[in-house]
């Protein structure tokens, strides 16, 4: 009993659970963690992780000018991820390659007006604190007032997911074939990047907005590894997406005991890093699904060793096309 | 109507386009085409690239409007959202991460056009179950969509368009990319839902000859003009040369039908072209 208190107490630091920030951000964080993860699903089904990313970077436009005026960063960033996720909409067209084009001009005016506004916020208050704000998150002090609003959008991102689940699957396999059945494709395209807007808003808040995409890629292109079912492919983003937050948020505390003493690591940092692990051992336990799978194959229908070998041996040609 | 004495007589009519012509950006695409299309039947779209087959399915399915002309359903107009209408596009270009086994796209068949998660229900799964076994795609129903091959594929994708039960089934170029095996499969198995379930047909090919066992009615598409009825109405000298506006021979080869430039055009595709095409197709 004794044995296992210590290893409570070993791995959560004293206070951890009474920390009143400490709370905030496990219910917060964890919440926009999740939400990102799924609505990042059909990010990268839908081929719109760019997309994504240039949110991020328009919200550091936005977050700096809120904080420049003296505003809640959170509407600096919705304002400004939202009105870029018309701006894409409105100049991409219908061509995908339009569509990337124009997420690359949206993205590139966002990021000066970034510069412009990190600049003018650090010399006018003389601390580079804004910048790292914006940047990197700021998950231990979020005040519980804000609690109410990112509950609220959070609902309103995996509502608008909910709602055009079937659409956004059907127009992901084909355009033609959802436009044909009546789908109103560009519709269900803008309000999903209104979605993804609001959810990247939110993770900018707390993991930064340079790292939001991480949060929005990464658990769902680890959950796109280990299942083929749509259904399940979320579930598994959701969990990944909520627990490297949680894990993330109890490493950064416990870091306040580590090198150099007092300090503390970033939340974001761990978050990010424990992403990138989940990824390569999603990726690595999909590749030994499918060698496994090859070898059965390859045993019933021929001489063994043949199925197996014969991939390895294709994929340079693969990477050349 | 002489629609009657046709070898479609006593079938009904499901489709009709009437002198539908249709012009993009100052070009005329379409001119005045019609032919029409009844339960029962399959019908082939023949036609070589960029002759008009694409735009003719998309005015059929809504997503171009006729400059003139009508697209009759049924003897009426199109309604807006039309589930009467089954669709199996050229390429999907899927994506290999896109999260859906074989039985999941034919699943979005049935409802994947409304909003809101799906219940999972027993009679979904029934009906899904069914059509996979219709097309005969059990052993691959749980395989992810984006390692399908080709003719794996055309089939799921066939089940797809079928569980919402249209009265029209239209397919663009099914056989493109097949081995001639899979060619086959897919050819009888069109073959067989046009007759088994009472629904029109239509196939586009720039090639006739896999077609030509099974075909019942064939739109002939040349540069924008269709013409339509029995292969052995449609598929002669005098109206494929009217059709292209210059002469063409129809040859009969151990089963098969060759159109090609009649002599007086040689300068244009006959084998001295050819041979100058070929340098150009590797350079």
């Amino acid at each position: 009993m004794i044995a296992v208190i210590a290893f409570v107490n070993a791995i959560f630091e004293p206070g951890f659970f009474t920390s009143e920030p400490v709370r905030v951000a496990l219910v917060v964080g964890g919440a926009v963690s999740l939400v990102s993860a799924v609505v990042g699903v059909f990010t990268v089904i839908r081929g719109q992780s760019f997309a994504g990313h240039s949110m991020g970077d328009l919200g550091t436009a936005g977050g700096s000018g809120a904080f420049l005026v003296g505003a809640n960063p959170l509407w600096g960033f919705v304002t400004f991820a939202v009105l870029g996720a018309g701006a894409m909409e409105l100049f991409g067209a219908r061509r995908p390659r339009g569509r990337d084009t124009a997420t690359g001009i949206v993205l590139g005016a966002g990021l000066g007006i970034a510069a412009l506004f990190l600049y003018l916020g650090t010399t006018h208050s003389n601390t580079t604190g804004a910048t790292i704000t914006i940047l990197f998150g700021s998950m231990f002090v979020i005040g519980t007032s804000m609690i109410p609003v990112f509950v609220l959008l959070s609902a309103l991102a995996l509502g608008i997911v909910a709602l055009l689940y079937r659409p956004l699957l059907l127009s992901a396999v084909s355009r033609d074939i959802a436009s044909a059945r009546g789908v109103p494709v560009r519709t269900v395209g803008l309000l999903y990047l209104l979605a993804m807007a609001v959810a990247v808003s939110l993770s900018c808040v707390t993991i930064g907005a340079i790292l939001s995409t991480a949060v929005l890629i990464g658990p769902a292109a680890a959950a796109l590894r280990l299942t083929r079912r749509p259904g399940l492919a979320i579930a598994w983003a959701a969990v990944i997406g909520l627990a490297v937050t949680w894990l993330g948020i109890l490493l950064a505390y416990d870091s306040y005991y580590w090198p150099p003493l007092g300090r503390g690591w970033p939340v974001s940092f761990f978050v990010v890093a424990l992403i990138l692990a989940v990824y390569v051992a999603a990726d690595l336990v999909s590749r030994n699904v499918a060698r496994h799978r090859g070898r059965v194959v390859s045993s019933a229908e021929g001489p063994a060793g043949v199925g197996g070998r014969a991939q390895p041996m294709l994929s340079p040609v693969a990477g050349v096309d | 109507m002489n629609e009657t004495a046709r070898p479609g007589a006593g079938r009904e009519e499901i489709l009709s386009l009437e002198g539908v012509s249709l012009w993009l950006s100052g070009r005329e695409i379409l001119h005045e085409v019609s032919f029409s299309l009844h339960s029962g039947e399959l019908t082939g779209l023949i036609g070589s690239n960029g002759a008009g087959k694409t735009t003719i399915f998309k005015v059929i399915l809504g997503l171009e409007t006729p400059t003139a002309g009508k697209v009759l359903f049924s003897g009426e107009a199109r309604p807006r959202r039309n589930r009467s209408i089954g669709y199996v596009p050229q390429s999907i270009g899927l994506d290999p991460d896109v999260p859906l086994r074989a039985r999941d796209l034919v699943a979005l068949g049935l409802d994947g056009d409304r909003y809101g998660i799906p219940l999972p229900s027993r009679g979904r799964r029934q009906r899904v179950d069914e059509m996979l076994q219709a097309v005969d795609a059990q052993g691959f129903a749980d395989t992810r969509v984006g390692k399908l091959s080709g003719g794996e594929l055309q089939r799921t994708l066939i089940a797809h368009a079928l569980i919402a039960e249209p009265r029209l089934l239209l397919l663009d170029e099914p056989l493109a990319n097949l081995d001639i095996t899979s060619e086959q499969e897919v050819v009888g198995l069109l073959a067989s839902i046009a007759k088994a379930r009472a629904i029109a047909v239509l196939i586009s090919a720039h090639e006739m000859n896999p077609l030509l066992p099974v075909m019942d009615r064939v739109v002939y598409v040349a540069s924008g003009r269709a013409a339509s009825g029995s292969t052995e109405e449609v598929v002669r000298e005098d109206v494929l040369s009217a059709l292209y506006g210059h002469h063409v021979d129809v040859l009969h080869v151990n089963g098969r039908i060759l159109v090609v430039a009649g002599k007086d055009e040689v300068h244009h595709t006959g084998p001295e072209s050819e041979h100058t095409a070929v340098p150009r197709g590797l350079g």
